[in-house]
Parts: structure tokens; sequence; C-alpha cells
């Protein structure tokens, strides 16, 4: 991870590290918050607690995103604190500087996404009539087909400097396989300019071959694979281990203190060399808590044709 | 169990449920909504097809997710998609039925704001933003609203026009066909004390009253002059077995509903 990251994010870089509720590589975000990156533009439709402590620890310029809450809990109060008004007066937030919105809905942001996928110069979408976001944020925009006079918006592409993505696996080659939620990982990823995929587990190539259905993301459009198991939690993997409310909840009074953040940090971030040590402090009965009964799939059989 | 004590949020949840029988697809929302629709799907509509943003259509779910995008919602379902495809073909293709969507403000024609409390670019107070529910409000074919009742948050004017209700009232239906909109906004505001339904004209009136609740208690929670149906109608009180579904399997904890 550590050589991932220092190799392939850079200072000033849109970065989003992707994955809707599920998959959320918080190991790549502690790790870019220990390098000390900075004016990083961070997109995620749900910056999640992941883009709470990165703001909180000054990695970030500005956010495109959206929906900016605490998912099933309230808001994410690093992220408002350098936002809301009260707060801009205030020594602390005011040296910390007002972050940066770029806002859209979940569908914009997809379809920006997908618009840096497919080399496109805009997306159409039928959303945002009637509403204030597009004075909110100008780069939404009417657009009348060419087929008639519809008017729909049109949202322009987003090609991340580099998609972080998390996944249950991948082989040596970097074929990445997802099962579960799949967010918009494979449209950010193939709009990235760099990526790097976090596996829970490296397999044989044999082992994507015999379900290609499967693969997310080829290794043609990967440049770093990194296994670290675990390296989602609190966020979870389908199948793997379940997603940490416990720490989504208590997240809620630890951010609401700058104080208690910053420690929070300093304990959990800057004062673990990487996620295995994160983990051994986090203990084992936390890991085993979290852990799914089994529903496997039933296989398929593709056939042999010689 | 049945005649016990039940809060107004049991009521407010149980009131919402009711409203999808007859309904098939439905779009749940996190939070309040995720809870009435599960218990939709228990009493008055078995066969109804949950949606969730995140990508999973004909969910089952096993548990009462915290969040939106659980792994419960995805073991057991009928198709786990890209957002992509969830919002392209399933919602703007026109195949969600019931939209169901909270509120921080909303006025009396059902526009909703999620957005900010003060100005945009100098909030008071930033809220979550849009996810889904710009989009939702306007491609779902109807909008159910549930929130809880206050005069800061049905207000004469939201701060943010995050999701589009009926607009300024009249004409709202012939912009909405001049703009190819599938839906025809929101149909039901569910909160802790009455159901409301909308006029004509667009503007919502009080329809039914929960059992405890007063229609002083209404108006002193409304910025405007709310409108009151003639022959206004108490709710039924939930019954047992949708307080037991409630209290034992889909909120046990009483994070929502205590």
């Amino acid at each position: 991870m550590r050589d991932a990251i220092a190799e392939l994010v850079r200072d000033g870089d849109t970065v989003a590290i992707e994955g809707f509720t599920h998959l959320i590589s918080f190991a790549a975000g502690h790790e870019i918050i220990r390098q000390g990156r900075r004016d990083l533009t961070l997109a995620r439709l749900t910056p999640d607690l992941v883009y709470d402590q990165m703001v909180a620890a000054g990695v970030a310029r500005k956010l495109v995103f959206s929906w900016l809450g605490n998912p099933g809990v309230g808001g994410l109060h690093a992220i408002r604190r350098r936002i809301e008004a009260a707060d801009q007066t205030d020594g602390d937030a005011a040296t910390a500087g007002r972050l940066e919105l770029e806002e859209y809905s979940h569908f914009g942001m997809v379809a920006r996404y997908t618009a840096g996928a497919a080399n496109l110069p805009f997306f159409p979408l039928r959303s945002y009539f009637e509403t204030d976001l597009p004075v909110a944020n100008p780069l939404i925009r009417p657009i009348t087909s060419p087929y008639g006079d519809e008017v729909v918006y049109a949202v322009p592409p987003l090609k991340p400097d580099v998609t972080i993505v998390h996944a249950q696996r991948a082989s040596a080659g970097g074929d990445v396989q997802v099962w579960g939620l799949l967010g918009a990982q494979k449209e950010a990823a193939f709009a990235a300019e760099r990526v790097i995929a976090v596996v829970e587990e490296l397999v044989d190539e044999d082992v994507v071959r015999a379900d290609p259905n499967r693969t997310l993301i080829p290794g043609l459009v990967v440049d770093a694979i990194v296994v670290e198991p675990w390296g989602a939690h609190p966020s979870y993997v389908q199948g793997s281990y379940d997603r940490d409310n416990a720490f989504y909840l208590a997240w809620d009074a630890i951010s609401r203190d700058e104080a208690r953040l910053q420690d929070w940090l300093r304990e959990w971030v800057h004062g673990v060399a990487g996620r295995s040590e994160y983990l051994e402090k986090l203990g084992a009965d936390r890991l085993t808590s979290l852990r799914p009964g089994s529903a496997p799939s039933g296989s398929v059989d593709y056939g042999e044709y010689r | 169990m049945t005649g016990a004590a039940f809060t107004p949020n049991e009521m407010m949840v149980v009131a919402a449920a009711r409203e999808l029988a007859d309904r098939h697809v439905c779009f749940v929302g996190v939070g309040l909504p995720n809870i009435a629709v599960n218990l939709a799907k228990r009493t008055v509509a078995p066969d109804l097809e949950l949606v969730y943003e995140a990508g999973v259509f004909g969910a089952r779910p096993a548990r009462l997710p915290l969040s939106i995008g659980d792994p419960t919602i995805v073991t057991g379902a009928t198709a786990a998609v890209s957002m992509f495809e969830l919002f392209a073909f399933y919602l703007q293709g026109g195949l969600i039925d019931v939209g169901f969507l909270g509120a921080a403000q909303i006025d009396r024609f059902g526009n909703i704001n999620t957005t900010v409390i003060g100005p945009y670019d100098n909030p008071k107070v930033r809220l979550p933003g849009s996810g889904g529910a710009c989009e939702i409000a306007i491609n779902a074919r109807e909008v159910f609203v549930i929130m809880r009742q206050s005069a800061r948050s049905f207000v004469e004017r939201i701060d943010f026009r995050t999701s589009p209700g009926n607009l300024g009232g009249e004409g709202a239906e012939a912009a909405r066909r001049r703009q190819g909109w599938l839906g025809r906004g929101p149909t039901v505001v569910v909160t802790d004390l009455g159901v409301y339904r909308f006029d004509t004209d667009g503007e919502m009136r009080l329809e039914l009253l929960h059992p405890g609740a007063t229609l002083e208690q209404v108006r002193a929670s409304i910025g405007w002059e709310v409108r009151i149906a003639e022959g206004v109608t108490a709710t039924p009180s939930p019954t047992g077995e949708e307080l037991r579904l409630l209290r034992e399997e889909l909120d046990p904890e009483g994070v929502y509903l205590r």
C-alpha cells in the first residue's frame, strides 16, 4: 500500500476512492493521510467517514459529491465544520480554510464517471428540472436534444487522476472480481488516469477465468494491486465481513469534537504503520464479530467449446 | 396487544406503510422510509418489490439495515446491478411506482429541501444534499414523503429546492408534462400528526389526523395556513400485529421509533 500510494497519488490530484457503502478503501485513505498528501480534490458519491477523516487530516482542498452524510447515523461533522457559517469565524476552522464544494445528485455523479469512462464530452439525464442544483453548481447545464426540442440536463465528464477501489479478489495480473453492491466503481476506474485496486485476496488467474462474468475491472486499466485483508473496515466486503455499524455510530461523537477527532487520527492513522497494525489494535474479537454466516451462490456451467 | 399504547413515530410509519397497498415497485430511502416499506411488505403489500439506490432490485432484507447500502439487501435479492443501471434503466426508464423521500424542509406544494439551512454559499446547517432524491422526485411515478412535522420543517419558503414537488402549485402538472417527467409528483405526505394529500392546484391538505393529535397541534407546527379537508377523519390506530412487527422485527432496538 505504501508504495502504491507513494507512486500513484500526487499532491493536487483528483482522487476517487469509490464504493457505495460497500468496499470503501479506508486502508488507502489512511495511507494517503500518513504520507501527508495536500490539496487533493476528493470525489465520491458519498464522502462517508473516509473523506471526513481525510478532510480533518488536511489532505483535501475540494469535495465533489452527491450525498454528504454518515449513512444511517447523521452528519459528517469534520466536513460540516469546514462549510458551515458559524464555524468560519472561529480561529481553527478559519485557518483550516473553507472546503470547496462541487455538488451533484447520485445519478449525476454516476453519469459523470460514465462520460469520463466513455470519452464523451457530457452525459444527459432527466434530473435537476425546477431545482436549485444547477444554480448552486453551474456545471449542471440544460441541453436541447438534437432530435427535437426536448430539454434535458447535462453533466461534464469526471476523469479522476487516481481511482481507488476495494474488491473481494484479483489475479496477479490485476483482473478484479466483485460481488455484492457494485456502486460506480467500474465507471470510476475506466474514467481514471491511474487505478489502484485493493483486494482481500489474490487468486490464481484460473479462478478469474472460471467466472469471467464476475470480473468488474480488467488488469488492462489497473496500475497497482494491493493485497490488504480487512482494508475496507469499517465499511464491509460482501461475504467476508459486515459493516461495523458500531464504529459508524461512534464516529458521530468522535467527529463532533475536533480535538477528539485529531486524537483519533493520531492513534488510529498516524500511530500505526499500516493496516495490519490497525487490525491488531482493533483486536481479533472485534473482527470475529463482523464475520457473516454463509450464503454461497449456486454455480453456473459456462460450457466447454473447442 | 390490540389497543396498546403507541408512539407518534410508530403511528407515522404504520400510516406510511398502509399507503403502499396495491403498489408494486417502490424505491426505498434511508431511515423512516426503510422501516415503512419493510412493514408494508410484511402487511398490506406482500408482493412489493423493494428497490435500493445502492443497486438492488427485489431486495429481501433479513434485518433492518442501518445504512441504505447494507449487505443484507443483496443476499437473496432478485438482482444486484450497477448504480448506472439502477438510475438509468429502473428509475429513469419508468419502472418505479413509488419513490419514498424524507425532508428537512417542505413547503405547501411538496417541494423538498435536503441541502442547506441558510444560504447555499454560507449555510447555517449543511444537510446531506440530494443523493438520489432529485431524480427520484422527477422520475418515480409518484412520490410519498415521510417526515416529522414542526414549524421548522413545514415552512412557507424552503431555503433550497433539492427535489421538486408541485413547484408553484397551479401549472405544476403542465410543467411536468412539458418537460417530459414521468412522475406526477408528491401524492402523500405522512407525518407524526397526520396524513396529507394534494388538491388539484398542487397544495397539500390534511386528510387524516392521527389518534392523540389535535388540529391545534397541526396548525402550530406548519408555517402557513394549512388546508384541512372537510370531514377530516382519524387515522385508524396501529393494529397489534403492526406494532409487533415494528417492535420485534423491524426496529427491535428502538433506533427510529421510540
